[in-house]
């Protein structure tokens, strides 16, 4: 056997802090090393070249990178592997980058243990068998979870390049956030006028299948194939009848239910549509609020529905989608204005959010657009924006910035000023962060050309005194403090991940951090993707993003799913679990113990009955390795005997 | 009620200036079945001056009244003053989490200290130990006269991790607890302003100013009395009320009285031996009308009956 | 090749290629410091790990063997962890019996994104080993329980 190592410099990202010659010298004394190498950057195209020279020069059967993290550059390595004809899992990667040279201070030890990462991975290699992948068809049809702008413009991507898609939306209306938004920065479009076309055209195109109110209740299967189980949450309206006239609406006597579209800023009815450009346009009925539901009797909107499509009975319904690939456009939450008792948030009614002051700028919102303040719905003529309101700030968990609350405030800001002409806005900041494409031009805008007032300091308290607000704070760059009594306080409440969202990526087996956003497989150059096959990212639920992001990553991810689709069969990872017959004694344990249903008894012409791998299902984990108490099942590329080799090269000496 | 016993540690200005909170706090408890004992040979508890010089000290000095408390067997001390309070649960908490300083600590003391024993105040026992039910069965009187609003101060509640009671930015016990004995409480926005503390000498305008931003926001929410934990902030709302009158050009007099002040109030204790007639801003003019508790509660009742017809029309003519 | 005798000592880490090996490079990304005493060998899934892999570490010649996977609920395989668990804690009750310090292996969950707190599992381990010592220099007596 004649292994060869190739120890990338990596720059001095690794020699820095390894000496690499000496790595190299030690590597020629292992058993079974014909040769050893440094390079500059074995990653880089004269670095593979060399790799491809020396396998055909030095008759090498074996090849071990020693560079950065094989999460990184292992599938590279192993397609230069194999385009000198060698199997491309007898290619073995040594991390001595991300756990080694980045990580120790010492010199001598770093060498010592990038020498051992190279023999541990020289022993794996000896043991390294050929494996070939099999091909398996796939199912072209996609998923997109979200019904935000991300994952509409997903949806519509996929579905003008062909593929069958499966919209779920959790609420009762596509649209998302910004369906809720009254102008969009920096250009002050009105934000449902570019988005209510998109909306439509999810409706109606005929590629698109839309749930609408309902939820992923089971993932199952892998990349290529996914059964999906959905939950219909009940609307307790027959939407195959229901026309959106509002009949109902006008009659519903329960009007104190919470309007979940307009964040509370005023009182919905119990049945009801959330905003008059909603796809689809259908009623559905809060049970927690309705009367019929609380105290058994009331029936008034059955009674006055022209096409009686109301229905009490009516109970949740799981459908099931089989599917090739997902996207995950979840979006995200804000937190709650209780969270900020120093700002009085959710004790004084005229201390609101963002997203409330939104709503009440929005001409379809609850004031009609007319801005009023929530406590006696006067016009208020000084109102006070408060930027990072929970975000950067650590004391509450929150340590990232929300990204696009600069840029709102500014909006909103301006959009005061042209409602109220001689109101005073004021808005207390950390930093401006207005770096997109024509940001910094606008808030400048709504200083220069509009006199808001930006004060850079925090906000230490904010309290009632008599009709007025009062907002006190710190002005850092006069070094003093100020107090403003204003009318209205908007807080631009920080941005955080969904409320399920850390139970949708346990169903979709992809990581969260500790916020709950999304992990991508790379942070830079993998944006969209995760670390699961067929499963990509768009949007917010990644980490907050605005609106254009927001579709580029929608855009992206399609692009990926009819990259994928564009071939008719997927090469399945041969890295999966393989049965020796021989040996196999039938007790069936594996079959118990596999996840994913992958080993099925099978029995052999003998009548003897063992278990067998369906190679389509194994995901590779092997779980079934470990339990099976003859070690007739085997894990290719994770051998009982390849582990043990890296032990005993670790262990035994 | 079972007999409670605590370990009482009264501190420096309970004994002196603020002998009022002092007689108050042990009338109120043992009203409720709450013995106290109070430690042999407590000494300073560390506060303000020791720990802005070496806080390896001002531990210590704290810690030595904790020795004290443990080695009589108890495991909870209680105190009515804030600064004794913050002084012992920082103390303690530092002792307990770094095993390094602890030595350091215990190197300067005769009698070590092994962390084992919880400083709480006794508004604390009274909300947490005790609760609102049997505070408020001994209620006999009533004063529909006084409107107060409960001023926490910086350190009863904060910071949080450290103090381990209550909201830090909207604290509720003392509300809670004067709604209990049937006092009118206002919205109070200032609950946990600063008061301008120990500055009272060094920047006498300073705390002036601040004190009296505490005083007008009473006044905005309606209140007649401010109600306190801590006799710093009693000391310059109170004594120094004139002073700030004379500074601000105000002419504020509102009487400051202890929380525990206003509970022996309405149990019954006359304000002499509670010790009010030796505050500076005289509370007499409020605490003149006053009645059996029962008069208000048959009062409230009939109030309520009154009210109830009228929400079930309404909720007729709603359907 | 012998580790450096009296600088370091011999700790093996299994780590699942989803979350734990991706925490170790964050930890290594964000250059989060730690000593150097540990291997790494890459396994598919902590329930990839057969308990007898820690044992044979372990007589072999290994001072200390941690094996981390997925937080429970995030496995890369649905429920790889679960069965992760059940078996090390088994393990870890039984090597007493073995002659062997149960404080001398550790099983944790650290998540890709959270190179901190690799950092933190990293240099903790490794300070309790040091503070054990090397496992085959002294005869190790441990109360059977």
């Amino acid at each position: 056997m004649r292994v060869g190592v190739f120890i990338c410099h990596c720059g001095n990202n690794i020699a820095g802090t390894v000496e690499v010659a000496k790595v190299a010298e030690a590597a020629r004394m292992m058993p079974g090393v014909a040769f050893a190498t440094t390079y500059m950057y074995t990653c880089s195209e004269p670095g593979q070249e060399e790799i491809k020279e020396a396998i055909k020069r030095e008759k090498l059967d074996r090849v071990v990178v020693a560079a950065c993290s094989p999460r990184m550059h292992e599938v590279t390595f192993r397609r230069t592997v194999e385009k000198t004809g060698l199997n491309r899992y007898f290619f073995e990667m040594a991390n001595i980058r991300e756990h080694c040279s980045w990580i120790g201070e010492d010199k001598e030890l770093n060498t010592n243990k990038a020498i051992e990462a190279i023999k541990l991975a020289v022993e794996k290699a000896k043991q390294n068998k050929p494996l070939f992948p099999a091909k398996f068809k796939i199912n072209k049809r996609v998923l997109v979870i979200g019904g935000g702008v991300a994952g509409m413009q997903a949806a519509l991507d996929c579905a003008d390049g062909g593929l069958d898609v499966v919209l779920v939306e959790k609420s009762p209306s596509v649209g998302g956030m910004m369906a809720r938004l009254d102008k969009t920065f920096p250009t002050v479009d009105c934000s449902i006028c570019i988005l209510g076309p998109k909306m439509v055209d999810v409706s109606q195109h005929e590629k698109i299948n839309l749930y609408a109110y309902s939820e992923i209740e089971e993932i199952k299967g892998y990349v290529g194939n996914y059964q999906i189980k959905i939950r219909k949450k009940a609307t307790y309206v027959d939407w195959s009848k229901c026309t959106g006239c509002g009949a109902c609406i006008e009659k519903c006597p329960s009007r104190n239910a919470f309007d979940y579209f307009n964040f509370g800023v005023a009182p919905a009815r119990a049945i009801n549509i959330p905003f008059p450009q909603a796809i689809p346009k259908k009623a559905k009925i809060d049970a927690q609020f309705c009367r019929q539901f609380i105290k058994g009797k009331c029936g008034v909107c059955a009674k006055f529905c022209p096409v009686g499509a109301i229905n009490y009975e009516m109970k949740d319904e799981i459908v099931t989608e089989d599917v090739g690939a997902i996207i995950v456009a979840s979006g995200y939450g804000l937190i709650d204005l209780d969270k900020l008792p120093e700002y009085g948030g959710g004790r004084y009614p005229d201390v609101i959010s963002g997203i409330q002051y939104e709503r009440i700028l929005n001409a379809s919102g609850p004031t009609s657009g007319h801005i009023e303040r929530p406590s006696d719905h006067a016009e208020p003529k000084t109102i006070v924006f408060v930027s990072c309101a929970g975000s950067r700030d650590k004391s509450i968990g929150i340590p990232y910035c929300s990204n696009f609350c600069c840029m709102y405030i500014a909006k909103q800001a301006i959009l005061t000023k042209d409602h109220i002409p001689d109101s005073r806005s004021y808005v207390f900041y950390m930093d401006i962060r207005s770096p997109g494409k024509g940001y910094d031009e606008f808030t400048r805008r709504a200083q220069e050309e509009y006199g808001v007032q930006y004060i850079r300091g925090r906000v230490s308290r904010i309290y009632p005194k008599g009709k007025k607000m009062i907002v006190k704070g710190a002005d850092t760059l006069l070094g003093t403090q100020v107090e403003i009594e204003a009318d209205l306080v908007v807080l631009a409440t920080a941005v955080t991940a969904t409320t399920d969202a850390r139970t949708l990526a346990e169903k979709l087996h992809i990581s969260y951090d500790p916020h709950g956003f999304y992990v991508e497989s790379h942070p830079k150059l993998r944006p969209v993707e995760t670390n699961t096959s067929g499963v990509f990212l768009a949007g917010a639920c990644q980490g907050p993003k605005d609106i254009p992001a927001s579709v580029g990553q929608g855009s992206a991810a399609a692009a990926k799913v009819l990259s994928i689709f564009s071939k008719d069969t997927l090469e399945s990872d041969p890295q999966i679990a393989r049965v020796n017959t021989n040996i196999c004694v039938g007790c069936r344990k594996c079959i118990g113990t596999c996840p994913f249903g992958a080993i099925e008894e099978q029995q052999l012409r003998d009548g003897r009955i063992i278990a067998n791998v369906i190679e389509t299902v194994c995901a590779g984990c092997g779980i079934c390795n470990s339990t099976c108490p003859c070690g007739a099942i085997q894990l290719q590329h994770f051998t009982d005997n390849q582990l043990l080799a890296e032990v005993n090269a670790l262990c035994l000496t | 009620m079972s007999e409670k016993e605590y370990i009482y540690f009264p501190g420096c200005s309970l004994e002196a200036s603020a002998i009022e909170y002092d007689m108050s706090v042990r009338k109120v408890l043992a009203a409720l079945g709450v013995k106290l004992i109070e430690p042999d040979d407590w000494s300073c508890c560390g506060s303000t001056p020791a720990h802005s010089v070496d806080h390896v000290f001002a531990a210590a000095v704290a810690a030595r009244n904790l020795a004290i408390v443990e080695k009589m067997g108890a495991s909870t001390v209680i105190t009515a003053c804030p600064a004794c309070l913050s002084a012992f649960k920082k103390a303690h908490l530092r002792m307990k989490k770094e095993e390094g300083f602890k030595k350091e600590v215990n190197a300067i003391l005769d009698e070590p200290y092994n962390c084992g024993v919880t400083a709480k105040s006794v508004l604390q026992i009274l909300v947490e130990d005790i609760g609102p039910k049997p505070v408020a069965e001994k209620v006999t009187l009533d004063f529909p006269d006084l409107k107060v609003a409960p001023y926490y101060g910086c350190i009863i509640n904060r910071p949080p991790e450290i103090m381990e009671f209550d909201d830090p930015e909207n604290p509720m016990a003392m509300d809670n607890l004067m709604t209990s004995v049937g006092v009118k409480v206002c919205d109070f926005a200032f609950k946990v302003e600063c008061c301008g503390a120990a500055f009272g000498v060094a920047k006498r305008k300073m705390v002036n100013e601040l004190s009296s931003k505490v005083l007008s926001m009473a006044l905005d929410a309606g209140a007649n009395c401010l109600v306190v934990t801590c006799q710093l902030c009693h000391q310059n709302l109170d004594l120094r009320q004139g002073q700030i009158n004379n500074t601000m050009g105000s002419s504020f007099n509102i009487p400051v009285l202890f929380f525990t002040q206003v509970m022996g109030l309405t149990y019954g204790y006359s304000p002499q031996e509670l010790g009010i007639d030796k505050h500076n801003i005289q509370a007499e003019g409020l605490l003149k009308t006053r009645r059996p508790v029962e008069e208000r509660i048959k009062e409230e009742q009939e109030k309520a009956k009154a009210k109830k017809p009228k929400a079930k029309k309404a909720e007729e003519e709603e359907s | 090749m012998s580790y450096l005798a009296g600088k370091e000592l011999r700790i093996v880490g299994f780590l699942c290629n989803w979350c734990s090996y991706g925490g170790a490079d964050t930890a290594g990304v964000g250059r989060f410091k730690q000593p150097t005493d540990l291997r790494i060998i890459r396994v598919p899934c902590s329930g990839r790990v057969n308990p007898l892999f820690v044992v044979k570490a372990l007589l072999n010649g290994a001072d200390g063997v941690l094996v981390s996977g997925c937080h429970p609920r995030d496995c890369h395989y649905s429920d790889g962890n679960f069965y992760a668990r059940r078996r090390l804690e088994m393990l870890k009750r039984l090597l007493p019996f073995l002659g062997i310090d149960e404080r001398r292996f550790h099983y944790t969950w650290v998540s890709a994104s959270e190179g901190a707190r690799w950092k933190n599992v990293v240099t903790d381990f490794t300070k309790a080993i040091h503070e054990l010592g090397p496992f085959h220099q002294k005869e190790e007596k441990t109360e059977c329980s």
